[in-house]
């Protein structure tokens, strides 16, 4: 009950401090049964930080869809990261895992927070960290303290400190937003009368590029998140549209039909040079996709007389095929680590996610809404963020990337679309 | 199984804001004063003519003859969509003689320019409806250009399926969708 009201408190200081109007409420709509007990005890001296790290750790964690926070009862003296821990103990409270810290004030006014990680099943001491944080920058803190035990644990990098951008349409009023992963801290980057599509993340996490038609046609734009301002970089005659970055953020990939049709350029990310044609059909191609090594573009193209994935060198060559079932495979994203590719595919009307293995061509159907698109991985390829619809209204989900594992992220007034899952920020 | 609420909406009349400001209101020209009733008290104004001006009504100008050929809803011109079926990209016959009547009026006025704006209805991939769309417009310029208008009057783009002419999930709205829109400069 008191962790209750204390969270219900940190929900109210999160009102008065939030940027933007609305901010997305993540619903785990199926955790499955597979979820481990992890015991996070309030951190000594948190409350004058005036944001409870710990709720919002545990928050992270839960949403992963791996864990589950077990209720801590109140222990005096409350224990931190220099008290002595009981294996026995904490596994009679049923923890597989468990995290112990405290948070000082510095003299100049930050706070630094400590913690320990233990595995208690395996009687194990996972690893210990501190972070110095501002009152301001408080909930970053506790997504990093989130993605230290993530990775403590799984073994692989949690992306709680990552962030999301999508696009909000309100009656005729559209706005491209970036938020944390957790849908907290939203603020927008664009608010315009017409139409933004296809935001993208930079390798860096510094830029988005996307489609806008403020002048009554596509034209790509890139946003330069640190000032604000943002530049022109495919304005050509006809449409310009679906950029993607390169692995080393130098080179954008976009669809242009300046030389009639839809066919896929490089320009450098800058500015600077000319624009290089990589693609040569006369039919669509288009959504282009780096896979994360840089060697191949992931597109989709009617070539074959329907939508579907193919492949090309990234400096242009020879498309291969990569899609067979179906007759409508579009949106193709390689997965982090590039061994599996998601896409949208059209099944008796429906339109749903699909992850294919790229080494033993197994398809996958995980989801199973009617109006999935815009697939996009977590930098640690764990989840996929996509755009669905709900009851008439654009929603955001996630899904996990075995399928078990699918959460809602509702908005409060307005159609949410186009989701893009910012890379790692170091 | 308890479901897990990690955030909350916020309250949204609240935060607004100044994030959120509406644009001010357009100022309308100031009104002429009216000197028979508003002179200052005790101010001579006896004797006093207004100066002769040249007066410039722009919302008069009758405009050109092509201008309002534009716009004459009997004109064959002041028709402007085309409207397609389903995976089809070809004009249908019975917008022949609308292309017809647009080709020559940009083949007899060398100065107009159009934008031709090609739309699909919201079902797939936004990024692909986009290429459907230019396919739309593409077809209409290809049309245009070989009944005489010149190539560089005409610019063809897409707005894939962004900009529904109906905001409706079945089959008449999607037919009103799938459609090329003709703008002639001024109007884009």
């Amino acid at each position: 009950m008191l962790n209750l009201v204390r969270f219900l408190l940190v929900i109210i200081a999160l009102l008065a401090a939030a940027q933007a109007r609305a901010q997305l409420e993540i619903i785990v709509t199926d955790p499955g049964a597979q979820r481990s007990p992890i015991a996070i005890v309030p951190f000594a001296g948190e409350n004058a930080v005036g944001t409870t790290l710990t709720a919002i750790v545990r928050a992270d964690l839960e949403r992963s869809g791996l864990f589950r926070g077990g209720e801590v009862p109140p222990l005096s003296p409350a224990p931190t990261e220099n008290t002595p821990v009981n294996y026995g103990e904490w596994r009679s409270r049923l923890a597989d895992a468990l995290v112990l810290g405290s948070v000082v004030g510095l003299p100049d006014g930050r706070f630094e927070v400590k913690f320990r990680v233990y595995d208690i099943v395996k009687q194990a001491p996972l690893g210990a960290i501190a972070y110095i944080f501002t009152k301001d920058n408080a909930r970053a803190a506790a997504h990093r303290v989130a993605d230290f035990v993530y990775e403590r644990i799984t073994g692989e990098k949690g992306v709680f400190s990552t962030m999301i951008a999508y696009v909000v349409r309100r009656g005729t009023t559209f706005e491209l937003q970036i938020a944390d992963a957790d849908g907290e801290r939203a603020q927008y980057l664009l608010r315009s009368n017409e139409p933004i599509i296809s935001p993208v993340w930079s390798p860096e996490g510094q830029r988005v590029a996307y489609v806008s038609f403020e002048s009554k046609k596509p034209v790509v734009y890139v946003h330069h998140l640190g000032d604000r301002k943002r530049q022109v970089v495919a304005s050509f005659k006809g449409s310009n549209s679906a950029p993607a970055w390169s692995p080393d953020g130098k080179t954008i990939a976009v669809v242009l039909s300046v030389d009639g049709g839809s066919q896929i350029f490089l320009l450098n990310a800058d500015g600077s040079g000319a624009r290089r044609r990589i693609s040569n059909s006369a039919s669509i191609d288009t959504e282009p996709r780096y896979s994360s090594d840089g060697k191949w573009i992931y597109f989709t193209s009617d070539r074959g007389g329907s939508p579907q994935v193919y492949r090309m060198p990234s400096t242009g060559g020879e498309p291969q095929r990569v899609t067979f079932e179906g007759s409508y495979n579009v949106s193709p994203r390689p997965s982090p680590d590039g061994r599996v590719l998601a896409y949208v595919t059209r099944n008796a009307g429906k339109f749903q996610v699909a992850l294919l293995d790229l080494s033993n061509r197994q398809v996958q159907v995980i989801t199973d809404s009617d109006r999935d698109e815009s697939p996009s991985f977590a930098p640690n390829g764990r989840m996929i963020l996509l755009a669905t619809v709900i009851g008439g209204r654009g929603v955001l989900s996630a899904v996990s990337a075995d399928g078990r594992i699918k959460q809602r992220l509702p908005f409060a007034g307005g159609d949410v679309r186009e989701p893009a899952w910012g890379p790692f920020i170091e | 199984m308890r479901s897990i609420v990690i955030a909350t909406v916020c309250a949204a009349g609240l935060l607004i804001g100044a994030a959120c400001s509406t644009t001010p209101e357009d100022q309308s020209a100031a009104k002429v004063e009216d000197k028979s009733t508003g002179g200052k008290p005790g101010a001579d104004t006896r004797g006093v003519q207004p100066p002769k001006v040249a007066a410039v009504d722009l919302t008069k100008q009758p405009g050109s003859a092509a201008d309002r050929m534009l716009k004459d809803p009997s004109s064959p011109l002041s028709k402007r969509s085309i409207y397609y079926e389903l995976d089809k990209f070809d004009v249908r016959d019975e917008y022949r003689s609308l292309i017809e009547a647009h080709a020559k009026y940009l083949r007899e006025n060398p100065n107009a320019r159009m934008m031709i704006q090609g739309n699909t209805d919201e079902r797939g991939s936004r990024e692909y409806n986009v290429g459907l769309g230019q396919r739309r417009s593409d077809g209409v310029k290809k049309m245009l250009v070989l009944l005489g208008a010149r190539e560089n009057q005409i610019e063809s783009v897409s707005l894939g399926e962004e900009k529904p002419q109906s905001d409706g999930h079945d089959e008449s709205a999607w037919s009103k969708n799938r459609r090329s829109d003709i703008l002639y400069s001024g109007e884009y």
